[in-house]
This record gives C-alpha cells, structure tokens and sequence, in this order.
C-alpha cells in the first residue's frame, strides 16, 4: 500500500550539470514495500498542481534516494531542495521490474540509468550475474558508473560524443552483448551446458527502447522496459498516462507499469 | 458538533463531500488511502455502453493552478462494471452514483435500464464531456437535446437522475431550465472548461488530441458563478464541483447554492484531499455555529 507523507531530504548532491541526487527521509514503511523499477510521485511546490513521477535509484534502511535531470519548471523546483528541506512523496508507485533472472543486462539511456542502478545493486546481492551497458550524450551527462562499477560483472560506457567510452548509441553494446551470448534455442545441440541465456532490462528514452527491444527480439532474449508518460494521479485513477499494447489494448503506465515486457508494447508511434 | 448529513435528492449523504466522475476510478485506487466509507458518495468513471480505449496519450497538461486533460470516456463499459466493479463498491457504507454518456438518446436510456437494475444509488448523466466526438458535450449545448437525453434517462430509471452539465456554453441556465423541465432530479456542474496548451519547443500541442478540458483551483471561481446563476433560476438541488482543493472552496460553492460538494482534481496533489476537505467544511460549520452543514446551501448575500 502506497504511503503519502511529508520527508525530511537527508542529502542533497549534484552529480553533474544537469542530475541531481536526493537522499529522503521516507521510512521503512514506504522502503519496506519498494522494489527495483517503480517510481515515487513527489509534489514540487504549491504552486504546480501535480506531482513529478520520479524513478527510484537506490534505497536502504529507511531512506530512498532519486536521481532527476532539469526538464521544466517542477524539476527546477526540485533541483533547489537543500539537506533538511521537507518534501512531500507519494510512493512507492508502479510495478517494477521481475528480477528472477540469473544473468541479466541492465541498459541505461541518460536520465534512465538512475533506476537501473537500483536493478543492479538488487539483482547482484541477490546473487545474480549483472551486466551493465549506459549510454550518455556525452562526458558531462555522465554519473554514476563508479557505483556500477562496485556490483556488476562488466560495464560499458557509450556516448553520442565519444567524449566518454567509445561513440555511438547505447544500443550497439546490447547487440554486441547478446551476439556474443550463447544462443537461447533450448533444442540447440552446441548450447548445451552453456549458461543460461540473459535477460535485458532497459530505461531510456522510447527510441532506445524500441532499439533494444527489437535487438532482443532478434536475439530471442527476454527484455523488460521501463516506460514514460505523462502522468496525473501516479496511482492509476485518472487514467491520463495511457501507453499502447501489441495487441491493441491500453495499459497504463503508473499501476500496470513503468515497467513492461517488451513484446507487450505497440512501438509504432 | 455540525451536522454534515445532507439530503441531496432523495439519496441520504452523510456528508456532502462527493468524489466526481473521472478523478476516482471505481474507488479502488484511492481505497488503499483512506476508506471509501468516508465519503457522502462517488461518482464513478464514465460509463458508456460498450467498453472504450479512450483517446491516445499525452492525455494531461499541467495549467497555472489546474490541467487539462483528454482521457476521452476510457471504461470497461456498462456490463463489466456492473459484473466486475459494483459489488466491490458495494462492500463500502457509500451512496454510489453512475456516471453515463452515450452516442443516441437510447443509449443513455439502455444504460439507465440497466444502471437502475443493479441498484445505484442514483446516475449522473453526462451530457458534458469535452473529449468525445459524438454525443457527450453535443447534448449538453442544446437545451432540446439536453432534455431529450434527460426524458428518456427519467423515463428509463428508477432511481434518482442527475445531469452534468458543460461551462462550455453562453447561457448556462437555459440548460439548466431545459432539463430540469424535463424531469432532472438535480444538477451537478461543471464539468471542464475547454482549453489548449502548446509546447513552444515543438510548436505542438501538449495533448494528443489538441485539446482538453481544464480543471483545478483555476476553475474554482466559474464554478461559482455558474452554480449561483443555475441556484437561481431551478429548484431541483445541485452537486457543485469545480476547483474544490479546501474546506473553503466547499463552502464558497455551498454558498453559491450547492447542496453537495465534489473534490476531484485535489486528490490528484492529495490523496486524502476528499476527507481532508470534509474535515475542514466541518470546522467551518462549526465556526459559524450551524447545527446543520446544509444550511451553508444558498447562502450567499449578493450585492
């Protein structure tokens, strides 16, 4: 059951030009009932009727923390908090991502790789084999890898710039990955006793999205993504943040997502 | 003490705070927030006869103090909520309000046949919503359709029949009068006013659909001019809506002369926004020392 209160910000700290990290106060109620992929709806002033859905990077104990970029005014708002301010925080939201995999991929897009840090760091002391593939538009967009670094396997990094790892779309390390996997035919002779095939889990922008899930569907890989619209209540009363099936029906994103299997989705815009 | 139970056509409230269509779901989202049993009624999503899909996302737009939004009628349609959404609204001490918009005068009345058969409390008839092509808003514009529509919901129901009526008109009391002739058993109003946002970036609108319909605390003061102007000139008692985020707001549209009081996009920023407004209408009544809420209704001393 979600919880709406007021939370004291442990921590304020900028991670680059553009993110910014709030460490909160929310408790364990709220903590207790969080997994990896969903998302808090944080009320940004008096002044701007809704709240801003913001994804869950990391929580431990009773604190949660959120990465956000600037996009508007609310974000704005939000980036002006200081370590003592209060807040007000509906969550934990949304149906996050299914971490039974044993060997998984985790693929971050820009302001989508603060909730795959979550995924990481969850799936890894859960004893599974963790990946990590982010792509960023260039040097100063980068954060976070240092803790990525700490519980996966492997990770690289792409930019559209090439100013940090190498140049190119985030898309082309989830395609390298999975063209170097075993194949994931359960009749494949040559598989045999080979590990099992991963599971890809994406956050980005929906032009990535639609990349890794076709690449993943090439591949016959299992692939998980975590979607973005815009949102009214966050709880799935208004209705406003409808997303597109495949088989024609609208799901939508704050109850039935953020987080969806990609065959689910309609990608055609 | 104040007494908050409020007689609003016939349906016994026992508070005047209403949560209205479209805000609220089927109550169960908000359900886990506080219990539904709360409320002097709610109003459920829109029904229609068949279940729809509503219009494509982006859906919402933030507005200064409100937003606009086009959600379009989404529902499972007037069958499955009677199968699958009734009963569970049932297990709660609330008065239940269906809430129906329909393409031709004989949906509306097939759905009133049925509607009335699985035991609301009372139906709501939109004739207002913005976000449709056919029906809806078309009927709330014309006071013949709109009494149309409100005869043969009359005719087909066996309980109470309210009727939402659209701001998007000159004269909102011509309507007001045409279906109160027609047999209305009470008003509510208003639904959306109709607006636009565009992103000066892309040169888009916002929404999909270009347009929606604005609600918030920007509407509240249109709210209250239009249920004063429509107070005045029928009997029948009105469901005022319209901006509602405080105890105040309630009491400002009970002065104007609503006899119930819903709060709808509020929950959106707060969840507990329904009870939290009730508790504070309360206080008030207490302040002005009233033994009874209802006798905010119409209060108003004009200059």
């Amino acid at each position: 059951m979600p919880v709406q209160k007021m939370c004291t910000v442990a921590e304020a700290v900028r991670l680059n030009e553009f993110a910014y990290s709030l460490t909160l106060e929310v408790g364990e109620e709220m903590t207790s009932q969080t997994s990896c992929g969903q998302f808090v709806h944080i009320k940004c002033g008096e002044e701007r009727l809704l709240r801003r859905p913001i994804s869950i990077c990391d929580w431990q104990g009773d604190l949660l923390r959120v990465v956000f970029e600037v996009r508007g005014e609310g974000t704005q708002w939000l980036s002006r908090r200081k370590a003592g301010d209060m807040l007000d925080v509906l969550g934990p939201l949304g149906h996050g991502f299914d971490l039974s995999a044993k060997r998984l991929l985790v693929v971050g897009g820009g302001i989508g790789v603060p909730p795959m840090l979550g995924v990481a760091k969850a799936a890894a002391s859960a004893g599974a084999e963790v990946h990590a593939a982010l792509g960023f538009r260039d040097q100063g967009h980068q954060m976070l890898t240092d803790a990525f670094v700490e519980c996966c396997r492997s990770m690289s990094v792409i930019s559209d710039d090439g100013s940090t790892g190498r140049k190119g779309f985030v898309t082309e390390l989830v395609e390298e990955f999975l063209r170097n996997q075993p194949c994931a035919g359960a009749d494949c002779a040559a598989c045999s006793g080979k590990p099992e095939p991963p599971v890809v889990m994406a956050c980005g922008p929906k032009g990535m999205l639609k990349a890794v899930a076709a690449a993943c569907a090439a591949h016959g890989v299992a692939c998980q993504v975590s979607l973005e619209e815009r949102m009214g209540c966050g709880v799935g009363a208004c209705l406003v943040c409808a997303c597109d099936m495949a088989d024609g029906s609208r799901k939508h994103v704050c109850k039935d997502g953020p987080v969806f299997n990609a065959g689910e989705v309609d990608w055609n815009d | 003490m104040t007494d908050l139970r409020v007689n609003f056509a016939g349906v016994e409230l026992k508070n005047p705070i209403v949560v209205p269509s479209g805000t609220f779901g089927f109550g169960r989202e908000y359900g886990q927030f506080f219990d539904l049993s709360e409320l002097g009624a709610i109003c459920v999503k829109g029904l229609t006869p068949l279940r729809r899909q509503g219009n494509p996302a982006p859906r919402i737009a933030e507005t200064p103090m409100g937003i606009l939004n086009s959600v379009g009628l989404q529902n499972p349609g007037v069958d499955a909520f009677i199968a699958h959404e009734l009963p569970e609204l049932r297990r709660h001490d609330v008065k239940i309000i269906a809430n129906i918009s329909g393409n031709t005068p004989e949906e509306y009345g097939g759905m009133c046949e049925k509607l009335s058969a699985a035991g609301v409390d009372m139906i709501e008839v939109n004739i207002s919503c913005p976000n449709v092509k056919a029906g809806g808003l078309a009927y709330g514009t014309r006071p013949e359709m709109a009494a149309e529509v409100t005869e043969i919901a009359k005719k087909s129901s066996t309980v109470p029949v309210m009727v939402k009526l659209s701001p998007n008109v000159t004269d909102i009391t011509e309507i007001a009068k045409a279906v109160e002739g027609a047999g209305a058993d009470a008003i509510s109003l208003i639904n959306t006013i109709r607006g636009m946002r565009i992103d000066v970036n892309t040169g888009r609108p916002i929404l999909k659909m270009n347009t929606g319909g604005l609600s918030g605390p920007a509407v509240l003061p249109v709210a209250v001019r239009m249920v004063w102007e429509v107070a005045n000139a029928v009997k029948v008692p009105i469901l005022g809506m319209g901006g509602v985020s405080k105890g105040a707001d309630a009491a400002e549209l009970m002065l104007a002369g609503a006899a119930a009081v819903a709060v709808g996009t509020a929950s959106f920023a707060d969840a507990y926004a329904p009870v939290r407004v009730r508790d504070e209408l309360s206080a008030i009544g207490e302040r002005k020392g009233l033994a009874n809420i209802a006798a905010l209704t119409g209060g108003v001393r004009p200059w």
